[in-house]
């Protein structure tokens, strides 16, 4: 369950401070950013550019060249399905199925009423325990049709 | 007298419930006034059994799995808090197990027996007469005893660990890094996630002895953000390291200085190769860089650098106290040491298999992965991730090494071994690497930014049945332009899986006669 805090520049300042001296400190920052905000809000760039000494379109490229920053706020539950070759050797392609159907989206996409985000990831690290399956902060292994099932109704409940 | 029970803490189990299992046994065990300290360790890698409860008794500890919450009323009935061997989930003894018996295990020798943020367990066991060896041994003698191991990147490129280090010793500069490649992103992978969780301070204490040999007085874990157990057990195992003055100035009484961090990547495959990583870890986009120079001379920050795979570094420790003669005693060849294997996908025993270089791919498939979970014939392996080659059955005899694996068009790569069965349709998979290789590729050589998407559409022709045979050539002009004109292995290697999987199974791809369905 995501609970996000509403944009603030001061708090975001506050963010960029802590990270004041360290080495390489782009990549902390956004996931720091994203943490609290659940993105990285366009406002966000120019103020660690300047911190960094840095240009923007430095800073927006590193934003924009990871999968794992988001532009916008996702779905108040994210679930994120293994599309990797050992889950795909179990079945992951029919589960992806049921879940676009289930959900009336494709991979990547967020419902209408903004409940649930799915998108593909590629291997959370449980290829024995395959499918597997992250839904929010949980991970997820074994996945079956049932246990998918469960977790769409827990996202859309 | 306590009853000692291990529920694993590794992520494989407790994405199969292993957190309400230890609930359950708690709650279970106070409803019966049984005095239980229950102890999370990491995982044994008997990945199907997880989770894998093991009972501490005098003849040793007796496991039971996979264990569900519904089944611990019935366990405690059975008398499985005394070992007993009732239940239908009982094992018997962990070490006596074959999965675990017909292992050689040195870089997995801890995990899975202590729990991860125990020092004193770690101690015990072993832990940190490696760095006190090379403490004694000073840094030349150091660098050498790992050469002496023929230890190889594990990493997939297999370069010798002994001369990278050797080049790093040499460089002349105000500060040197140690960096990990911790970026596992391979598709039927996770011994890097598993030693991470399992036994962190083995990673740690390999760090601090490769800081002391090549002069580097800090450190970086550059790991995926896929992983966020092993960020936790990494930062909490080096917080314990600091405190105990194992980390920071003057580490364990001597005169060197050594510290390090865990940095989080963003989901980008690429960053798993090295020079990509480096730019990532500087907060930059992960564009590979062009070597020369060489990241042992201006890696992390500009500054000569380490950077090895979390396995071969891991793999330090044991190499200092035990010498680098003993380590290069298991192996064949030029392949030294042991593999830690990771047997995945459509297995019926799938989990963490560390082994002497020199068996076959066939025993591993076989004797420890027990064939398919579905039950329907074996079809094909890919081992090495998604740039790892498809290899039928009949090539199964390879040993597995790294010139064996060369001789036949494959790679071992970081070990992950992943299994299909007969359902697998190879012009998909094909399909599938170019399209991961669209989605990952970094966007700096155009034969991997642009083939890989116009591979996808050849692929699609073919599927659709368009001038097959024109195409299949197309593909295969790509694939060379790919494999010559890309500067890192994501662009050059995908050509592996994607040419192995059309000679190998040309039926799938509209040559040759189709496989009869099975009546």
């Amino acid at each position: 369950m995501s609970h996000f805090e509403p944009w603030s520049a001061e708090r975001a300042a506050a963010i960029i401070a802590e990270f004041n001296g360290v080495d390489g400190a782009t990549m902390p920052i956004l996931h720091e950013i994203q943490h609290v905000f659940g993105y990285v809000p366009e406002a966000v760039i120019p103020m660690i550019a300047k911190a960094l000494n840095q240009s923007r379109a430095e800073v927006y490229g590193t934003v924009t060249f990871y999968h794992e920053f988001r532009r916008e706020l996702p779905g108040r539950h994210v679930l994120k399905l293994c599309q990797a070759e050992a889950c795909q050797s179990n079945g992951s392609d029919h589960l992806r199925d049921c879940a676009e159907k289930r959900l009336g989206v494709k991979l990547g996409e967020t419902t209408a009423d903004r409940r649930v985000t799915i998108e593909p990831i590629y291997c959370l690290g449980l290829c024995a325990n395959g499918p597997a399956a992250q839904f929010d902060d949980r991970m997820v292994g074994r996945l079956t049709e049932e246990k998918l099932e469960a977790l769409m109704a827990e996202a859309q409940s | 007298m306590t009853i000692k029970i291990y529920v694993p803490i590794d992520v494989a189990a407790l994405a199969c419930g292993a957190d309400e299992v230890a609930l359950a046994i708690q709650t279970e065990a106070l409803k019966r006034g049984l005095p239980v300290e229950i102890v999370r360790n990491g995982s044994r890698g008997m990945l199907w059994l997880e989770p894998m409860v093991e009972v501490e008794t005098a003849g040793g500890r007796v496991a039971y799995g996979p264990v569900e919450p519904k089944d611990v009323a019935a366990l405690f009935d059975d008398g499985f808090h005394e070992g007993k061997g009732k239940h239908s989930l009982h094992i018997g003894l962990t070490e006596e197990h074959p999965y675990l018996k017909k292992q050689q295990r040195l870089t997995f020798a801890r995990c899975g027996i202590t729990d991860p943020r125990s020092l004193e367990a770690y101690k015990l066991l072993g832990g940190y007469k490696g760095l006190e060896k090379a403490i004694s041994l000073g840094p030349k003698d150091t660098v050498e005893e790992v050469f002496t191991s023929g230890l190889r990147g594990r990493g997939g490129a297999g370069f010798p660990t002994g001369i990278k280090w050797r080049t790093v010793a040499a460089a002349q500069a105000d500060r040197k890094y140690i960096v990990i490649n911790a970026d596992e992103g391979d598709s039927g992978t996770f011994s890097d996630r598993m030693i991470m969780e399992g036994d962190p301070f083995v990673l740690i204490e390999g760090m601090t002895i490769a800081g002391l040999a090549v002069g580097a007085t800090y450190g970086y874990v550059y790991t995926r953000s896929e992983y966020p157990h092993a960020i936790k057990a990494m930062n909490d195992a080096i917080a314990i390291a600091r405190k105990a003055g194992l980390l920071g100035k003057g580490v364990a009484g001597s005169k060197y200085d050594f510290d390090m961090e865990v940095r989080m990547g963003a989901g980008a495959y690429v960053c798993g190769e090295e020079t990509s990583l480096l730019e990532s870890l500087e907060g930059k986009r992960g564009l590979v860089r062009a070597k020369p120079p060489l990241p042992a001379l201006v890696g992390a920050f500009g500054k000569p650098t380490v950077i090895n795979n979390v396995m071969s570094m891991a793999s330090v420790p044991i190499i200092l106290s035990e010498g680098g003669k003993y380590y290069a005693d298991f192996g064949m060849g030029r392949s030294r040491g042991t593999m830690p294997v990771q047997l995945a996908g459509n297995l019926k025993y799938g989990g963490l298999v560390e082994i002497a270089f020199g068996c076959t791919l066939g025993s591993l498939v076989y004797d420890f992965g027990g064939g398919t979970a579905s039950g329907r014939p074996e079809r094909a392996v890919q081992v090495g991730g998604p740039l790892g080659a498809y290899l039928p059955t009949h090539l199964w005899e390879t040993l597995f090494d790294y010139e064996a694996f060369a001789a036949i068009g494959a790679g071992v790569g970081h070990g992950g071994i992943v299994l299909f069965d007969d359902t697998v349709d190879m012009l998909k998979m094909a399909r599938f690497a170019m399209h991961f290789c669209a989605v990952e590729s970094c966007g700096k050589c155009t034969p991997c930014r642009i083939g890989s998407t116009r591979g996808g559409e050849t692929f699609d022709k073919i599927a659709a049945g368009v001038e097959v045979e024109k195409n299949l050539a197309l593909i295969e002009e790509l694939c060379e332009t790919m494999r010559l004109g890309s500067l890192c292995a994501l662009g050059g290697m995908t050509p592996f899986p994607v040419e192995s999987a059309i000679q190998h199974f040309p039926e799938d791809f509209g040559r040759g006669p189709k496989l009869q369905a099975a009546e």
